[in-house]
């Protein structure tokens, strides 16, 4: 299989292949991480990051990994990544750190990270897969932040808020108050809100795709192994 | 053993090396700066219970063990001006609707509350978790209370006859808190020489 352009792995890795609402990879710091708009772009951004360097790393050592041993060497190498950006963040983003710090470790058992090695990273030249990485990790926070988007303002009424906690003081200005206090449905800060907006997030993206006549692949075009 | 497993076993071996090595470094880069990090997060936290100004001693430098009445060592900072003690804090915990919550309570000599502060919970979003001081002013309302201020039955929520609110929606976080707090200034009674007298 060829290599894809770089143009179709941003294409892909964004939207049209997205980790949560086309793969339905990762659901468990889906569910966990978007009780608000902030918390799930920054839990995004984080498995990001380990999403690039794992890919990286795959991907130049990807001659030397055996079949038989490609499992562990990916695991090993996910949670090498993970622990390396808690104990950076720690040491030196340490706002952030509190904020996201008690779910960085679970980035280890998201599953997205893990299928872009064996579909993509274990196949492809550096390049491309350090992109797939990035793209895949931004895809997963768009969607992230989409559905903490949604959950926040109508759960809590609120939109961004503590965004200064996480990007710096600058971004004050974006936490909004979009209903009035007291006001939100408990309910969809809580797990089923979780359930119900990522489902419709889902369902969402494909009236979008179906609209502009695109074809409903599931697993899409270079996840299948 | 085969060379096809010795090959396989060579291989991971090799990677679990480097990625040790790897990581190890980083610790070792990262363990200072973690440590002085987690030391600013206590003396912020102690800020708040303790007013700044009120002592001139290393708080953290000079904090010490003691054991609560459940015999859990806890950690105790304690303020002094001029050799002088004028507060202590103290690590309470209580049992929330989601687990334990802990919390620093701030004591000066006479037994009055200088300040509490909620350190860590896992209460309900938008519910239990109005006990923050980010989220509501509901936790400076202990600030100046103390055992004989109300009486020791009134430090209750009210549904249970006492004289703190709860929470709409919320009775058991709140019922918590105070529980916590009134269990902390008895340790303070119990143990007020320990606490205030140096050795």
């Amino acid at each position: 299989m060829a290599t894809p352009s770089y143009s179709r792995i941003i294409k892909d890795g964004l939207w049209d292949n997205n980790g949560v609402l086309m793969m339905l990879l990762g659901m468990c710091p889906t569910m966990a991480m978007t009780t608000s708009a902030t918390n799930g772009f920054g839990m995004g951004l984080a498995t990001a990051v380990v999403m690039a360097l794992s890919n990286l790393l795959v991907a130049m050592f990807r001659n030397y990994i055996t079949q038989e041993v490609r499992i562990p060497v990916y695991i090993l190498i996910v949670a090498a990544m993970v622990t390396l950006v808690d104990l950076t963040m720690n040491a030196w983003m340490h706002e952030l750190y509190k904020v996201l710090g008690l779910f960085i470790p679970l980035i280890v058992s998201n599953c997205l990270p893990l299928a872009r090695l064996e579909a993509f990273a274990a196949k492809e030249p550096v390049l491309p897969s350090l992109m797939d990485g990035i793209f895949m990790g931004l895809g997963f926070t768009l969607a992230l932040t989409m559905i903490g988007a949604v959950r926040e303002v109508v759960g809590a009424g609120t939109l961004f808020a503590d965004a200064s906690l996480l990007l710096g003081p600058a971004f004050k200005v974006i936490e909004l108050r979009i209903l009035p206090e007291d006001t939100g449905v408990l309910m969809m800060v809580l797990p089923p809100g979780g359930f119900l907006v990522a489902g419709l997030m889902v369902v969402f993206k494909r009236m979008m795709d179906l609209r502009a006549g695109k074809e409903i692949s599931m697993g899409g075009a270079h996840c299948v192994g | 053993m085969s060379p096809r497993l010795m090959i396989h076993a060579v291989i991971l071996g090799v990677f679990c090396l480097g990625f040790g090595i790897m990581l190890a470094l980083t610790d070792m880069v990262t363990a200072k700066e973690i440590k002085l990090r987690a030391v600013e997060d206590t003396e912020n936290s102690l800020a708040k219970v303790i007013p700044p100004g009120s002592y001139d001693n290393n708080l953290v430098a000079e904090a010490f063990k003691m054991k609560n009445a459940e015999g859990k060592e806890i950690t105790v900072y304690r303020a002094t001006k001029g050799g002088k003690v004028t507060g202590v804090a103290y690590q309470i915990h209580g049992s929330g609707y989601a687990g334990e919550m802990r919390l620093m309570l701030g004591v000066d000599p006479q037994g009055n509350i200088l300040g509490v502060r909620v350190t860590a919970h896992k209460e309900t979003p938008g519910l239990g978790d109005k006990i923050e001081e980010k989220k509501g002013p509901w936790i400076t309302r202990f600030t100046g209370l103390s055992l004989g201020q109300p009486a020791v039955d009134k430090w209750k929520v009210k549904k249970d006859g006492g004289q703190f609110d709860q929470f709409a929606g919320a009775t058991i976080t709140p019922r918590g808190v105070v529980k916590a707090v009134r269990h902390g200034l008895e340790f303070f009674a119990a143990h007020k020489a320990e606490l205030l007298e140096k050795h």
